[in-house]
């Protein structure tokens, strides 16, 4: 990796708008619904979610109400999932585009990326409406959604480009990825709080680098605790450690992509 | 003339296994079980696609590139479009590079005439505002106007070829490989294709081209490359070039061919070619084909194992390698159940040889129903056709006939 992989990144920047642009505008083609669906799908988990772990199994939500509970989390990882299943397989389903024509291959998961905020943001837009409904004070803290964000990405595109790159040459990916992400669903603080879990298996937690994440996107919206900055520290470190090796994995087998893929 | 594209050396092996079957984990396991010191790649397992190939190409030259299928061609291009990297070896080019190797690479079926060549020209390296700027031209080029609006799911396939072509056309790249895009499309296509090559060419732009159409190469091209079996054959002018990889075809050979040694040919051989034998109705071996004689063709062949429906075909190129017909049986109906192990034979009976004189190669295959695998394949062999007084009035035909002949009735009482 040097200098002219990231100045070509940038010359084919227009490229990831436009793929990313594409998967937009073909998602919803043909659906009576359309776009409605990026809130259907976080509406019903959540409500879900809110009679069976809220309502029956009486899982504690830390005092906050259920729906801003769940869906707090459930919008970053809801893109979290469906970034790294897309971006793992971007590579793989576009492989007309990668045998025939050169472009700097980590376009396909960025774009992946991309596309992927858009229901992030119609998501976040409908959290909003429950934050207002409910009356929740909102304060300074919403500063560090930006850096939240911007967080997510990375770690989702970090993992989407190692997985894609894997892909290319094993396709147990394609079975084994979607089973991974409902797995780590349930090792992330999505329907129980970390004040659950006991304090000695706490290290556990925060060797996942989502738990951090979902709790301070959740902090932001009912600060009813004061921050972890420990845990979050863990996720921006690990974050950090993930995407630079998915993107040197990456890197290292991005030559012989369009031969075997 | 500055020098636009060098290469130096180029090889490039690919691993046999790698290309065939998707790696399963489990595979792998297993052979580092079964070989735990490491038995990797050996030269048995992989094949040289290029093998030290070097050439340079000047400023606005336009270069045919040309030889058999599998000899390398495609990978040159691949190579020097970046899509795959040499083994070793190195090239340089100077400017811009696109390479249409495929007509509308990208395109999605939901998208519209329109969305679809912005995301089509984004990926071929146009920026969005070249795109705004030429939209307009590309639009009228491409002639489906009416329909840019339109999802290409809705567009008939020759639409879908002008739209993907006027795009390409309009990338104004300073090196533009182009591969086989003649190969698709009508008439009308392709005089568009070779005209907007034209002008690339009188705009001082480098131009490479594979095709199998050598009529068109030789039209378009000043230099010609031949490359067999991964290697540079011959470098130069462009009717040598072709003149030289259509001698490759042809054996000295009158009533038959031995094709137990041909070279280079394709395919897995669990059946293969070994004899061609040019008869007679009577089934004697014929010494002299003429224009217009009946001829039984024999081809001889042996079976490693039995062939469940084999298919076997040929096809008719003239000796600058304008594909005159292909065919096969099961074009006419027939089937063969099945093939046992051994040398066998099956012949073709034409009734009438239609060809006007000259020299004509034969390309021989046999393929599992579908076409694929193909268990032999791209095997050669030549035909000469005599000149004969094929409508007995003492007139010959000759090469400036055209290629072939239609027997006919001229009914002349109303004049």
């Amino acid at each position: 990796m040097n200098l002219e992989t990231f100045r070509e990144f940038w010359l084919y920047r227009e490229l990831v708008y436009f793929l990313a642009w594409r998967d937009v505008k073909v998602r919803y083609k043909q659906t009576v619904l359309g776009v409605l669906w990026a809130i259907i799908q976080p509406l019903f988990t959540m409500v879900i979610f809110t009679l069976l772990f809220g309502g029956l199994a009486k899982i504690s939500t830390d005092g906050i109400p259920g729906p801003i509970f769940y869906l707090s989390a459930l919008v970053p990882w809801t893109y979290f999932s469906s970034t790294v299943g897309n971006a793992g397989m971007s590579l793989v389903s576009n492989s007309g585009l990668l045998t025939k024509i050169y472009f700097p291959r980590i376009i396909l998961p960025a774009a992946a990326a991309l596309s992927g905020l858009i229901d992030f943001l119609i998501g976040t837009v409908f959290l909003g409406g429950f934050v207002l409904y409910y009356g929740v004070p909102l304060g300074a803290n919403l500063l560090l959604w930006p850096a939240l964000v911007v967080l997510l990405v990375l770690l989702a595109l970090g993992l989407g480009i190692f997985f894609a790159a894997l892909n290319v040459k094993y396709r147990d990916v394609k079975y084994a990825l979607p089973f991974l992400i409902q797995l780590l669903m349930f090792a992330t603080p999505i329907i129980y709080p970390v004040s659950m879990i006991p304090d000695r298996f706490r290290w556990l937690l925060a060797l996942n680098p989502l738990s951090g994440l979902i709790e301070t996107f959740r902090w932001l919206v009912a600060p009813s605790r004061p921050i972890d900055w420990n845990l979050l520290g863990f996720s921006v470190a690990i974050t950090g450690i993930l995407f630079v090796v998915g993107l040197a994995y990456f890197h290292s087998t991005e030559r012989t992509m369009a031969d075997i893929v | 003339m500055p020098r636009s594209l060098e290469v130096q050396t180029l090889s490039k092996r690919y691993r046999l296994g790698r290309i065939q079957h998707h790696q399963m984990l489990r595979e792998q396991i297993v052979e580092l079980i079964k070989h735990p010191f490491g038995r990797r790649a050996t030269e048995a397992e992989s094949i040289w696609a290029l093998r030290d190939v070097s050439f340079e190409v000047d400023e606005g030259e336009v270069v045919g590139i040309i030889g058999r299928n599998g000899a390398g061609k495609s990978t040159l291009l691949k190579i020097l479009s970046k899509i795959t990297y040499p083994t070793s070896g190195k090239v340089k080019v100077k400017g811009r590079v696109a390479s249409l190797l495929e007509v509308g690479t990208g395109f999605h079926e939901e998208l519209t005439g329109r969305e679809n060549v912005y995301l089509n020209g984004s990926i071929l390296g146009m920026r969005k505002r070249e795109v705004d700027e030429r939209l307009d031209a590309i639009v009228a080029f491409s002639g489906v106007e009416q329909f840019i609006d339109t999802p290409i799911k809705r567009y008939s396939s020759g639409m879908r070829l002008r739209l993907g072509f006027a795009v390409a056309a309009h990338l104004e790249p300073d090196v533009l490989i182009v591969d086989e895009v003649l190969a698709v499309g009508d008439a009308g296509f392709q005089k568009k294709c070779i005209a907007t090559m034209e002008g690339l060419r009188k705009g001082g732009r480098t131009v490479l081209f594979v095709s199998h159409n050598l009529a068109a190469v030789e039209n378009l091209c000043s230099r010609g490359i031949w490359i067999d079996a991964g290697k540079i054959r011959m470098d130069g002018g462009v009717t040598d070039a072709i003149k030289g990889y259509m001698g490759s075809f042809v054996d000295e050979q009158v009533s038959g061919s031995d094709l137990s040694g041909t070279e280079n040919r394709l395919g897995t051989g669990e059946i293969r070619y070994t004899r061609l034998e040019y008869l007679g109705t009577d089934g004697t071996p014929c010494a002299m084909t003429r224009s217009g004689d009946a001829l039984v063709l024999r081809f001889h062949f042996h079976a490693d194992k039995p062939i469940r429906e084999p298919s076997f075909g040929f096809r008719l190129y003239t000796e600058m390698g304008t594909l005159i017909t292909e065919t096969y049986h099961r074009l006419l109906g027939i089937h063969i159940p099945k093939v046992e192990p051994g040398d066998g034979y099956i012949d073709a009976e034409i009734e009438s040889l239609n060809l006007v004189p000259g020299r004509y190669a034969l390309s021989l295959w046999i393929t599992a129903p579908g076409g694929t695998p193909v268990y032999d394949g791209d095997v050669r062999a030549s035909l000469e056709v005599e000149v004969a007084d094929v409508y007995r009035s003492g007139r010959m035909l000759d090469s400036r006939s055209g290629l072939v002949y239609f027997p006919q009735r001229w009914n002349i009482t109303k004049v």
